[in-house]
């Protein structure tokens, strides 16, 4: 059962605190975009083995909505952050790359 | 023969005597027994019999790994299977009751046999009841289902007569296991400054030390456990816990902990176990080691006992399972036993060796009790039905011709110590192989790591493989130190405790004994005592091509007994191993999964069960309606009233009668279970446009409208009413339940989205009573309570009010989800009930009638409103509802624009609303499908459509129904042919319905009746 | 203003489970939820203004003189007052912010939750047995305050002494919350580990 820290009230939430969301850092396409930018927007997921980037809310907390860093494979923590970034944090992607020296923010 | 001894027993209080029954036969033991000790101390080897071939059984083991002395415990409501009788403390007046057997435990009629056993190989079941397929459903599936499981189910209209509960507790360090190793590290710890909890499955501290001798700077390693308990009590950050096992170690320190409160001491105040849900920063396992049994020819008569075990019952419980006893043994800490046992005056006829120049030190000193000691032997096997007779001895590295006959009724074996494990390889830690000891130990290299990555267990002691007194303190020095300095505590200079103990000559590894046993003995060597796996059968599973460990364990059951292979999964592993061709380390062992040994379902439980189970939402009125004959029904959490029931009524008599007197005079609908979310900003309106398919912005201000919500997939998710409350806020309603999820979509969009839009939200569903009054008489009733001009010309439909209604704080909104006059009045939830009162009161001049929620379907139905979750199930775009007309054409998006764009959603040919009457006035089934010419692919009958809705209208004395059927408003007239529940392809003609096609709008259609 | 209502009925009546550990339903309270940016003083003033106390900081509760301020998220605190105050309070400073354009959202709450009160010694066993939140004195003092759940549903838990805590759930699920905390509360009363 995992551990959060959430970002924006600064506690340790508890799994049974959070509420999961998906991938994060989706481009929303709407109307006028392409049936092959939808199709990506609303089906394709990375779904990486090992570090992901993903939603969470800190549901039964201060209600906010956070991204993380993960590692699906170890679950390790690489760090959280405001869901309004576009990309990790340089000290998160540090940390993932610390693991996983090739790693990219995904496209 | 299995008695007590004169002296011994170190947990016994001798001075008094308690009483119990097994299988209804009443015996005598001591305060201190567990179950197995006074069973054996009353000559009872046999204790149960094996899953498989019922073959009779004894305890083998003196703890959590003992496969076969499982039991049922206690009667009626706290009747409980499959207890092990070595880890139940004995208590005056306990009940047990043995399994697996019948008509009883000496004569089982389900015993199998030897000749029919041979029938019975590995893969039995997946070999025999293959084919023919039909034979699954009525012939193979009820036999294995009478042949399987284990114990008996407690019956099914018991309830659990105890409490549980759960507990949450957040330590620096967990250390896990209370005996030596377990107990310096949490010293360690927490003389370091962690907080420290440290918990132990059973009721003892110190392990197996006092039973295995030895000295720890001096002193017996008894006293040295009686100085080290006082010194942790001293320590106020330091938390012991008895009766407490690790049962499972999960992601980010996660542990849980199941205490046994009340299992010693039934009728004690409290809850009977308690489960510990600790959060750790650091684990340390100091879990202990589990002997290994031998793998020879009956090595399942009762009597045939784990060396180690055999020295617990003879030191801590004064029992020995036998007068003349045979040890067999691969290595030097088995000669332990015969050391105890002759001490405690019992005959030690033979030990024999596998090794062919014998043991060390301790050989010698079994020597010089005048015990007879023969190297290089083994047992080619043992014989005895229900007890122990015959030692056959054999060369340990031949066939098993045998040597020698030898009388006994009793053998210790033991085949070498593998390391618990389990709690390291729950959550990933891995194991590599100990080449010395033929044992798996964990890897330090490659841990369980937490959150940050980094180790959050370290093992301890000899459940990191350090057998040895010296080796395992020092271990638990290291482990106590590396846990102290990973939660940030500074880790002074600690002196290692000194451990002395006789030296141990070197273990050879012996899987099959004897090495080259003939197929016949190999049939009869158990490796899975509770399973009936035998070294023939994982033999089998190897030259079929079950190469894996996995596969082989799931082929031949091997360790997925309710003891998990804790004692039959290294020699599993090696028997395996060695068929294959394959170093062990190669073969790898199968995955370690919690619990540890079984936990209750009550400590799963806790405190949810009876009216705790889950939530119950209640409303305010909710105790009236349970006081006037509401028949409930669940609604996401909420129990709304189904309809209120009159004396003599029944449930159908009852909604005819709320919709009748509602069409016709007055009803009254608690309608308070409402989403009610408040939108404002200055960017509240462009929010709401973007949340609802049509337009919420130019809503005028005192006005509602009718919105329907879609997910980015384009399918509809909720609609309802919303209010313009101010310039810049508005108050939208949700579908009952669906206030939380709508909610969080809002905060989604405006937190991850749309963040520099400055809106707030706040969903107040809870402020408000709500309550629906609907009918002809509806503004009657109203005006009769006063304070609010409510006339046609004031509040049209659609629109609201705030004002004093009858002395209550209302909003008053002039809404209709029935086609009739109707109002939905909303007070503050506090004085609800008095409100729901006043209602009554005044309207009973127009018969108010209260109404449930299949009265407010039928009447919405007969309407041709539609109903989410009903007419929607996550696939339906409000097109398909004909609600085209709530979709604005104008805005350049909303959420599910670019989807309803999407070519399968702007397909002119999809299956769409329609009502739908039978020509008999009947009732459709809900749910039938509208059958179509052809098969599919799959052979299947084609559809057309599918019933939604399905009804008893009493306003129109007939069946109405809603469906969604291809191309359907185009096809009005047409007459459809529909599924009755017991649809049969081949006789259609008796099991299917017709229905013609009709608009969903049955009732009022011109919509006069609101028009008011 | 001085309309005269109806006597405002709490969920649970006032209902008490008497014991080792007391639990009470502290009865009808006045509450407003109150949203808006806490770091900028044109927000922050008028609601100190009517709390009488300067706001609370991240996760902790503030006041005295029968009113309380809750911080309840990183732009929403929750104001405690007596019951009658705060339907014409709420409407009064919405009115005062929005006359000021200040964009917040000011919301008469008062009878969407329901107050426990739990009263004795073992007070942080008893949340312990329901609450994944540390409840040592260590991670949270008296004056502290956490929103998380208690068993299966929402609450926010504020420690008011050593020796008494105030629950808060949603009103719909009170009798739950009671008898969760009743429960809790009888089974091992005298089970202390903090």
């Amino acid at each position: 059962m995992l551990i959060l820290p959430c970002p924006c009230c600064g506690l340790e939430a508890a799994e049974i605190e959070l509420a999961p969301g998906g991938e994060a850092h989706l481009k929303r396409f709407g109307p006028g975009s392409s049936d092959a930018e939808f199709e990506g927007y609303l089906f394709n997921r990375h779904a990486a083995k090992g570090p992901v980037l993903e939603r969470w809310r800190h549901a039964y907390g201060c209600g906010k909505w956070f991204l993380a860093a993960r590692d699906s494979v170890t679950m390790e923590v690489y760090g959280t952050y405001a869901a309004r970034l576009p990309q990790p944090p340089e000290e998160i992607i540090a940390r993932i790359r610390a693991r996983h020296p090739d790693w990219q923010v995904p496209a | 023969m299995s008695t007590r001894l004169a002296g011994g027993g170190r947990f016994l209080d001798r001075t008094r005597k308690i009483r119990f029954t097994f299988d209804g036969e009443s015996m005598s033991a001591h305060p201190g027994d567990t179950l197995a000790s006074a069973l054996l101390a009353n000559d009872r080897l046999l204790v149960g019999r094996s899953f498989k071939y019922h073959r009779p059984r004894g305890v083998v083991a003196s703890g959590a790994e003992e496969p076969n002395a499982l039991v049922g415990l206690g009667t009626g409501p706290r009747f409980e299977p499959n207890q092990r009788a070595t880890t139940t403390e004995l208590f005056d007046g306990l009940t047990a009751e043995s399994q697996n057997r019948w008509p009883s435990l000496e004569q089982d009629v389900g015993a199998v046999n030897a000749a029919l056993s041979r029938v019975l190989p590995a893969g039995f079941y997946y070999k025999t009841f293959l084919w023919p397929r039909a034979f699954w459903k009525h012939l193979y599936e009820p036999v294995i289902r009478r042949a399987a499981g284990l114990g008996k189910a407690p019956h099914p209209e018991s309830r659990d007569a105890d409490t549980y509960e759960h507990f949450h507790v957040h330590v620096d360090v967990l250390v896990i296991g209370g005996g030596v190793a377990g107990l310096q590290a949490a010293k360690v710890a927490a003389e370091s400054g962690a907080q420290v909890l440290l918990i132990e499955q059973s009721a003892h501290w110190g392990g197996r030390a006092p039973v295995d001798g030895g000295t720890i700077d001096g002193v017996s390693t008894e006293e040295w456990v009686e100085k080290t308990l006082g010194a942790l009590d001293a320590l106020p950050n330091l938390r012991r816990i008895a009766r407490c096992m690790g049962a499972a170690v999960q992601d980010h320190g996660y542990v849980l902990g199941y205490e046994r409160l009340t299992d010693h001491a039934p009728g004690s105040i409290g809850p009977r176990h308690r489960l510990w849900r600790i959060r750790a920063r650091q684990i340390v396992t100091a879990t202990g080691a589990i002997e290994r049994p031998l793998s020879f020819a009956g090595n399942d008569v009762p009597g045939v006992m784990l060396a180690s075990a055999m020295r617990d019952y003879v030191v801590n419980y004064g029992v020995t399972p036998g007068q003349r006893v045979v040890l067999v043994t691969n290595n030097d800490d088995g000669y332990r036993t015969a050391l105890v046992l002759a001490e405690a005056g019992v005959e030690v006829v033979r030990v024999l060796d596998a090794r062919q120049m014998g043991g060390g030190a301790l050989m010698v000193q079994v020597r010089e009790k005048g015990i007879r000691v023969d190297p290089g032997r083994a047992i080619a096997r043992v014989s005895g039905g229900k007890r122990v007779r015959t030692v056959h001895s054999c060369l340990a590295d031949g066939t098993g011709n045998v040597l020698e006959d030898i009388p006994c009724d009793a053998v210790a074996m033991s085949g070498g110590w593998s390391p618990v494990v389990h709690l390291w390889s729950h959550c990933g830690g891995k194991l590599r192989w100990d080449e010395a000891g033929a044992f798996f130990r964990p890897d330090p290299a490659r841990p369980p790591t937490g959150a940050d990555g980094q180790a959050m267990v370290v093992p301890a002691g000899s459940a990191n493989g350090e057998l040895t007194l010296r080796n395992l303190l020092q271990d638990a020095v290291k482990a106590g130190k590396s846990a102290a300095l990973k939660v940030g505590c500074e880790v002074g200079d600690i002196r290692v405790p000194l451990g002395q103990e006789v030296a141990e000559s070197a273990l050879m590894p012996l899987w099959i004994v004897p090495a080259r046993a003939t197929p016949d003995l190999r049939m009869k060597a158990f490796l899975d005592y509770q399973n009936d796996v035998k070294v023939s059968d994982l033999q089998l599973a190897a030259r079929e091509g079950y190469e894996s460990v996995e596969h082989a364990k799931r082929y031949t059951t091997l360790g997925m007994a309710t003891d998990q292979g804790k004692l039959s999964n290294i020699n599993g592993l090696a028997v395996l191993s060695d068929a294959l061709g394959e170093p062990i380390p190669q073969v790898g062992t199968t995955t370690f999964r919690p619990p540890y040994t079984p936990i209750s379902f009550g400590a799963i439980t806790g405190e949810a069960r009876g009216a705790l189970f889950q939530p119950l939402r209640r409303t305010p009125m909710d105790a009236w309606h349970d006081a006037n004959g509401a028949q409930w029904e669940p609604v996401g959490h909420w129990r709304r009233p189904y309809c209120y029931r009159r004396p003599g009524e029944t449930t159908e008599m009852a909604v005819n009668r709320e919709i009748l007197a509602t069409r016709r005079s007055l009803g009254l609908l608690d309608a308070s279970t409402l989403g009610k979310i408040v939108v404002k900003g200055p960017d509240a309106g462009r929010f709401l446009d973007m949340l609802y398919t049509n337009m919420m912005s130019t809503l005028p201000l005192g006005k509602c409208r009718y919105g329907l919500m879609c997910n980015e997939n384009g399918f509809l998710i909720d609609d309802g009413v919303v209010a313009r409350l101010s310039e810049d806020s508005w108050l939208c309603h949700t579908t009952t339940g669906g206030a939380e999820r709508i909610h969080a979509h809002m905060e989604d969009w405006l937190q991850c989205e749309w963040f520099d839009w400055r809106v707030y939200t706040a969903n107040i569903t809870e402020q408000y009573a709500q309550v629906a009054v609907v009918g002809p008489e509806a503004r009657r009733l109203l005006e009769k309570l006063g304070g609010m001009d409510l006339s046609r010309e004031v509040l049209p439909f659609m629109t609201f009010a705030e004002g004093t209604l009858g002395g209550f704080p209302a909003r008053v909104y002039r809404i209709s989800f029935s086609g009739e006059l109707s109002y939905e009045v909303a007070v503050p939830a506090n004085l609800g009930r008095a409100f729901w009162g006043k209602l009554l009161e005044l309207g009973a001049e127009w018969d108010v009638t209260p109404y449930g929620t299949e009265a407010l379907h039928v009447m919405r139905a007969e309407k041709g409103f539609i109903m989410i979750g009903d007419e929607t199930d996550g696939t339906v775009i409000p097109q398909d509802l004909n609600l085209g007309w709530a979709i604005s054409k104008k805005k350049e998006d909303f959420l599910g624009k670019r989807a309803q764009e999407r070519v399968h959603m702007a397909d002119p040919n999809r299956w769409k609303l329609v009502g739908l009457q039978t020509p008999d006035g009947g009732v459709l089934p809900t749910g039938a499908l509208a059958l179509a010419p052809g098969k599919n692919a799959n052979g299947q009958r084609n559809t057309q459509g599918r019933v939604t809705s399905s009804y008893f209208s009493p306003t129109l004395g007939r069946g109405i129904a809603m469906a969604l059927v291809l191309d359907g408003p185009q096809r009005i007239g047409e007459e459809l042919t529909f599924t009755t529940d017991d649809y049969d392809a081949a006789d259609e003609a008796k099991t299917t319905l017709t229905a013609t096609i009709v608009s969903p709008v049955f009732y009022d259609a011109e919509g006069a009746r609101n028009d008011v | 203003m001085s309309e005269s209502y109806p006597e405002p009925v709490s969920p649970l009546m006032g209902a008490s489970s008497e014991g080792a550990l007391t639990v009470r339903e502290a009865g009808p309270t006045g509450m407003i939820a109150l949203r808006g940016d806490l770091s900028d003083p044109a927000f922050t003033g008028p609601v100190a203004a009517l709390a009488g106390c300067p706001l609370p900081t991240v996760w902790q509760a503030r006041g005295g003189d029968g009113r309380t301020l809750l911080w309840m998220a990183p732009d929403e605190l929750l104001l405690l007052l007596p019951y009658a105050e705060a339907r014409q309070a709420a409407p009064r400073l919405q009115a005062e912010l929005d006359g000021r354009a200040v964009h917040a959202l000011v919301q008469d709450v008062s009878d969407m939750r329901v107050r426990l009160l739990l009263t004795g010694p073992q007070m942080r066993e008893a949340l312990a047995r329901l609450t994944p939140v540390d409840m040592s004195p260590a991670m949270l003092a008296p004056g502290s305050l956490r929103r998380t759940r208690i068993a299966q549903t929402a609450a926010a838990i504020r420690v008011i002494s050593e020796e008494e805590a105030e629950v808060l759930c949603f009103r719909s699920v009170a009798d739950y919350a009671f008898r969760l905390l009743g429960g809790a509360a009888r089974n091992a009363p005298d089970f202390g580990y903090f």
